[in-house]
């Protein structure tokens, strides 16, 4: 497939994240997931990119001021894109580590900042970036190949 | 056999084309064309919602009628434990089965019976599988079809164990059939049912090829014969001739029966269709990996709930509660009598389970990417209003219908009240615009102003 096919069948989706909103927590990744199924994208995967998905709204509702989520679909692969404003990541090493976790105690009352966000989103996709400033804000980015 | 046989059909003398029932539907299976419903045949999981929630009993469950168990010599007649709970003053569970024997069966197997082999079995699985966790619980028929279409991703956690109808039948014809020296060919196990997913499930299998039921027969029909007989019946008989369930056999018939039968700590049930849905969607989303087997039910307050059922659901749930604690429970199951089962009885499923994806757009995804972007665009200038007047249940839906080809945007009345609106006002402005070139007037026209 040529670059032009695959810019033609191509779709972009945008969903708007809230901070401190949990009655709204997980509404992008349970769209985002109905809108994977209807494509008929391979079950496996639109499980993965729920997962990966509900993890970084998740994060961003707990700990960025609000932010956006991106989802680029082509026939080949998925682009999940997710930017925020916000403290950012001081050691973007230490946060990636399983278990670690900055998560205020009213998020981990509600049974959120177990320290496995990053990890599941890196574990489920198959390229992973993530890039962060201080007082600025946090972006990542997860490609998921679509098998066929 | 179809490959879509439902026990969910349509009365369409009775249907007046409202829209309670596509609302109500958890896997958007019905639409209304033309004034009546229609139940689009690969998505309807057979749950019944919309035999409860339509007006005018145009939606109805077809099993068969009590006469078909002629059609075999020997006939065993199969009593889910909910039917139980539909007597008022029931003391003794042997009494129902007498009476089942009564209407015309040679023998009576009870199907909580079945379900005791059925924890058995799956206490086994439990202890040596490493399949997904939870485990999801493959009892109700109407919840592995819901599965199959809107959660394929949980497909690996059903457990691949038969169901209780399945197993008693099983077991019900090999014994039958052994004591009396006769063919299994001449006999026939009918299940009576609270529901009808089971009606489905026994004409359409998932997970094995040939049920082993031969009908079913709903208890709203054999309510009145059976408690006719009942009532009649000296309850001289023998005791102990047909009930060998224990208890906790029987409390599968109440939501959360069989998770207590398990004994097992990590475990959630959980009722209702609506209920079931969103606890699934936290399983899917890996949110409750801690769990080991979850149990869902699609009928509020489980089996006991069905739509065939002839009893108020809560007051059958508690009748049952009573007679549970009240009953001297037959001997559990030894181990040896679970072993021996295990080597007779095809007691696991051995065909794949397959997702239905009937939400898919297009099986080429450039296409379905194509659909989806034109949908989108559609459903954004709907109103939103999801009144379903256009006969699909949400605006969201009528749009995927308009790209599938299957309505059209004027069927929206808002739509069409706004394209009404638009071709009004191009009528007044036609009709204000005088042709040049006329000379005269119209008949009752004013006179044109003249030129100063």
């Amino acid at each position: 497939m040529t670059r032009k096919d695959r810019m033609n069948s191509s779709m972009i989706q945008v969903y708007e994240i809230e901070s401190g909103n949990f009655t709204k927590a997980g509404e992008a990744a349970g769209n985002i997931k109905k809108l994977l199924r209807q494509l008929g994208i391979d079950a496996g995967v639109v499980r993965r990119v729920s997962i990966a998905a509900y993890e970084a709204e998740m994060n961003m509702v707990i700990h960025s001021i609000g932010g956006i989520i991106k989802i680029l679909i082509d026939p080949e692969a998925i682009t999940f894109k997710a930017r925020d404003t916000g403290p950012g990541i001081e050691d973007i090493e230490l946060a990636m580590k399983e278990g670690y976790s900055t998560a205020t105690d009213f998020a981990r009352e509600l049974g959120f900042g177990a320290g496995m966000g990053l990890p599941n989103i890196k574990k489920c996709s198959d390229d992973f970036i993530i890039k962060s400033e201080v007082g600025v804000g946090t972006r990542l980015e997860a490609r998921f190949n679509i098998s066929t | 056999m179809q490959e879509y046989y439902h026990s969910v059909t349509l009365d369409k003398e009775k249907c007046m084309g409202c829209t309670n029932c596509i609302k109500k539907c958890p896997t958007e299976a019905i639409r209304v064309r033309d004034g009546k419903a229609h139940i689009i045949a690969e998505r309807c999981i057979d749950c019944g919602e919309c035999i409860r929630v339509c007006p005018y009993h145009a939606k109805i469950a077809v099993t068969d009628p009590l006469s078909s168990i002629n059609r075999f010599k020997y006939k065993i007649a199969l009593p889910a434990p909910t039917l139980y709970g539909q007597f008022k003053k029931i003391t003794d569970i042997e009494k129902v089965l007498v009476g089942l024997e009564a209407l015309g069966f040679d023998h009576v197997f009870e199907v909580a019976r079945g379900a005791d082999f059925v924890t058995e079995f799956t206490k086994r699985q439990m202890a040596d599988s490493d399949s997904p966790r939870p485990v999801i619980s493959s009892a109700c028929p109407a919840i592995v079809r819901l599965i199959q279409v809107r959660f394929p991703e949980l497909i690996p956690n059903l457990a691949d164990i038969q169901s209780p109808m399945e197993m008693a039948a099983q077991i019900a014809k090999e014994e039958f059939s052994q004591k009396h020296r006769v063919s299994k060919e001449d006999i026939g196990a009918f299940f009576i049912t609270p529901c009808a997913a089971k009606m489905t499930a026994i004409r359409n299998p998932v997970g094995f090829d040939r049920s082993s039921v031969d009908g079913a027969i709903s208890i709203l029909d054999i309510y009145g014969p059976l408690s006719t007989v009942m009532r009649e019946n000296t309850p001289s008989k023998v005791p102990g001739r047909f009930q060998n369930a224990t208890f906790r056999g029987v409390a599968w018939a109440n939501a959360g029966g069989e998770v207590d039968s398990l004994d097992m700590d990590n475990h959630l049930a959980v009722n209702g269709i609506d209920s079931v849905i969103k606890v699934l969607e936290e399983i899917e989303g890996n949110r409750l990996s801690d769990l080991d087997f979850f149990e869902g039910l699609a009928c509020i307050g489980g089996c006991v709930g069905g739509p065939l059922a002839f009893e108020n659901s809560f007051v059958a749930q508690t009748r049952l509660k009573k007679l549970i604690h009240k009953m001297e429970s037959p001997k559990p199951l030894s181990p040896r009598e679970v072993d021996d089962a295990i080597e007779i009885y095809n007691w696991r499923l051995d065909k794949d389970i397959l997702p239905k994806p009937v939400m898919k757009l297009d099986d080429n995804i450039s296409m379905a990417i194509r659909k989806m972007e034109e949908m989108e665009r559609i459903y954004g200038d709907l109103p939103g209003l999801d009144c379903g007047s256009c006969g699909s249940p949400s605006c969201r839906s009528f749009a995927e219908d308009i790209v599938r080809g299957y309505a059209s945007e004027f069927d929206c009345i808002i739509k069409l009240k706004e394209k009404v609106r638009i071709l009004a006002q191009e009528m007044i402005e036609l009709s204000d615009s005088v042709p040049t070139g006329r000379e005269g007037r119209a008949k009752g026209e004013e006179e044109p102003y003249e030129d100063k």
